[in-house]
């Protein structure tokens, strides 16, 4: 099985530790990963604003850069998401129809695909809430919808679960949306950023001392409210948790 | 419709977070409750999906007929009595009424909340003609007071804080402006306004379904007051939507199990009152109406708007209208449901709408008859892009970027941005000082090493 990683953006910029952790988790799992070097958007900013003309070219680059994997894996709920759900701005081939389907979150791969149990080597003795973010839900359905009357799962938790010495909260509102929303975060700040001080109050109301989520997106956003706030509230990415590091 | 300034849907959601009282923190609160209440009843029922899914197929067929069943309800309400009009827009709408209250020498009316009337501006209409309009529903009464539009459609004052309304009320009719009790301020307010209903020459009424089958229609109030807008009276005037049309009597129950628990979470309406001709001695006429339905029939990818049933479900789960409060949307609908309608009234004017929403998709998933709310934001984004009609703020975005990915990452910026963007960033950046990311967040500092770097050294 050929994995090629898919790295975003923010993720190489800002959290590299993020795509480390995922790279170093799938090869304990003896995946064959690759990272195409190439790559750059998968075209999400665009796509989000309703741009078709711009995203048509990052989505034809993200199919060239990945046609050659069996499976696409990226540590970005949202991301992923654009890939599976909305990346329609080229032509459907049989080959693009084929990356979307194959284009997976890396939670969802460690529990759909991997089928991976146990994470022998992860310890983690802190007090966190997870953050599974909208795209992750309602986009890619790795927990269950409070909206729908359906059997509850979290697959987020039910891997975390797993972890040496976790203490998994539940917030309030674990699935109400933090206000990131991609662009929605600066073009509509006063609402964003309240909706990220609520969540940040949230957690402060049940002692969390970490977030985990898949998406490192919501974290950027709601990292950014905790330090302005100067709360003592730390975010990592699921992944870092799982493979124990790097933080 | 008549300006076509551009509601600046943002500017006027900050008004309402940042306004120093408790509004933004109850209109959440509350409505949030709602959502909640609302999943605790609907769990109560086994079937709740199968009804959802059936409750869609419905409708999407009615409106796939909608010519037949419309003609096949029109026929059996002229059969019992019913005087039916048909209105294609709201200036028909509103002449209609005008002109049936003249003819009974009607100048005063009492009125039961209907969406589609705030949609014709109906008010203002008769108002600006000599007739008296009072409000029977509490909610709207207070918007009446207040000289606002409803700002949601189930809870129509729902931004307002209890001082709010003492504040009103004082003001408007005479009660202690300090007293925060609900139930004595509900009270004063049906004294001044029961003679009122007593008095009136007409009412009027919408409906939430009109039955082909019997030609009959049914209003859901918690007051009671369509059937006292419809009982007193001599005269009862309902204005329909083409789209409230159901096939048979055996839909309703669909409907009628779904609406309040999604609305509110309880089991039903306090009151669910069907019509089905005038009462002796008086008359009921019946205004179908069209008012850009039709239109929106034929939009491919936003026809599916049409299957609402107005349960305000959509709105109590958005996060976004939680904070912004209704009357920030500046159009009769707000919250998701009205992101997506109010641009088939005026595309223009609401142009900015599709965008005040973070996309998280707990609308279309909460909808009681599944209409993709979501993706019609997305598609109204696409039609709004096409159009050259993005709002201003996106540039802001441009200049975020350029301050969190400082040089020389905004090269990959740009290469993120898709490398065809490149041409366009130059003029995007000249936005660089708005940079709204910071005023309530710190900036994500760059790291040292990225991971492509990170990569090269140690894997490749
Ligand atoms: S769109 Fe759906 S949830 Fe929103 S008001 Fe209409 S029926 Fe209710």
């Amino acid at each position: 099985m050929k994995v090629g990683l898919f790295v975003p953006c923010y993720i190489d910029a800002i959290y590299p530790k993020v795509a480390i952790a995922t790279l170093e988790l799938l090869e304990k799992f003896g995946v064959e990963v690759e990272v195409p070097l190439e790559q750059t958007c998968c075209g999400q900013p665009m796509s989000n604003e309703g741009d078709q003309k711009h995203a048509a070219g990052a989505e034809a680059l993200f199919c060239k850069n990945f046609s050659k994997y069996d499976y696409i894996v990226g540590p970005a709920g949202s991301c992923v998401k654009q890939v599976r759900c909305h990346m329609d701005a080229i032509p459907q081939t049989e080959e693009v129809i084929r990356i979307r389907k194959n284009t997976f979150e890396l939670v969802e791969f460690l529990t759909d695909i991997l089928k991976v149990k146990d994470f022998p080597w992860a310890e983690f003795r802190h007090k966190i809430a997870i953050h599974n973010s909208c795209s992750s839900i309602r986009g890619l359905h790795l927990q269950s919808m409070s909206e729908w009357m359906e059997p509850r799962f979290n697959k987020t938790e039910e891997l975390l679960e797993q972890v040496k010495g976790i203490q998994i909260e539940h917030i309030d509102r674990p699935d109400e949306c933090c206000g990131f929303g991609g662009t929605f975060c600066v073009t509509d700040e006063p609402v964003s950023a309240k909706m990220g001080q609520d969540k940040v109050a949230d957690y402060m109301k049940h002692e969390i001392e970490y977030v985990v989520s898949p998406d490192m997106s919501c974290l950027m956003h709601q990292q950014g409210v905790a330090q302005k706030e100067k709360r003592n509230l730390q975010f990592v990415h699921v992944a870092q948790v799982l493979n124990n590091g790097p933080f | 419709m008549s300006s076509t300034t551009k509601v600046n849907v943002v500017e006027n959601a900050a008004k309402f977070i940042h306004q120093g009282t408790d509004n933004e923190f109850l209109h959440d609160k509350n409505l949030w409750n709602a959502r909640v209440k609302r999943d605790t009843t609907a769990s109560k029922i086994p079937e709740w999906e199968e009804l959802r899914d059936l409750a869609s197929q419905i409708k999407e067929h009615t409106l796939t007929h909608l010519d037949k069943y419309l003609e096949e309800f029109a026929e059996n309400a002229e059969k019992r009595g019913v005087i039916v009009h048909w209105a294609k827009d709201a200036e028909e709408h509103n002449a209609i009424v005008l002109e049936i209250l003249q003819k009974h020498n009607a100048k005063t009316i009492i009125k039961s909340k209907s969406m589609l009337q705030e949609e014709c501006e109906m008010g203002p209409y008769l108002e600006a003609r000599g007739i008296t309009i009072t409000e029977s529903d509490l909610g709207e009464r207070i918007q009446q007071l207040s000289g606002e539009a409803p700002s949601h459609i189930v809870m129509p004052a729902i931004h307002k804080t209890m001082s709010d309304i003492a504040q009103l009320f004082a003001e408007k009719i005479g009660t202690d402006p300090n007293s925060r009790d609900a139930k004595s301020l509900n009270e004063s307010m049906r004294n001044n306004a029961r003679p009122k209903f007593l008095q009136a020459d007409a009412g009027m009424t919408g409906a939430n379904f009109a039955i082909a089958e019997t030609g009959s229609f049914v209003v859901c109030t918690n007051e009671g007051n369509a059937d006292l807008t419809a009982s007193l009276p001599p005269l009862h005037i309902a204005s329909i939507g083409i789209e409230k049309i159901l096939p048979k009597v055996e839909d309703l129950g669909v409907f009628i199990r779904l609406l309040s628990r999604s609305a509110l979470g309880t089991p039903a309406t306090q009151y669910t009152s069907h019509f089905t001709g005038p009462r002796e001695g008086t008359e009921m006429h019946i205004i179908l109406t069209d008012n850009g339905r039709s239109h929106r029939l034929g939009l491919e990818k936003f026809w599916h708007s049409l299957k609402c049933i107005r349960c305000g479900a959509c709105m109590n789960t958005c996060p976004v209208y939680r904070r912004s409060g209704g009357l920030a949307y500046g159009a009769t609908y707000s919250g998701p449901i009205g992101i997506i309608l109010d641009p088939t009234f005026d595309e223009t004017k609401y142009s900015e709408l599709p965008y005040h929403s973070s996309l998280c998709g707990s609308c279309s998933e909460v909808c009681p008859v599944h209409i993709n709310i979501a993706e019609q934001i997305m598609d109204w984004r696409k039609v709004m892009a096409s159009k050259d009609m993005m709002p201003s703020g996106l540039k802001v975005a441009f200049g975020m970027a350029n301050q969190m990915f400082k040089h020389p990452s905004i090269f990959r910026m740009a290469m993120t941005m898709g490398r065809l963007a490149l041409e366009i960033i130059p003029n995007k950046l000249i936005y660089i000082d708005a940079n709204s990311w910071g005023k309530n967040r710190e900036m994500p500092t760059l790291a040292k090493e990225t991971f492509r770097d990170w990569y090269k050294k140690n894997k490749k």
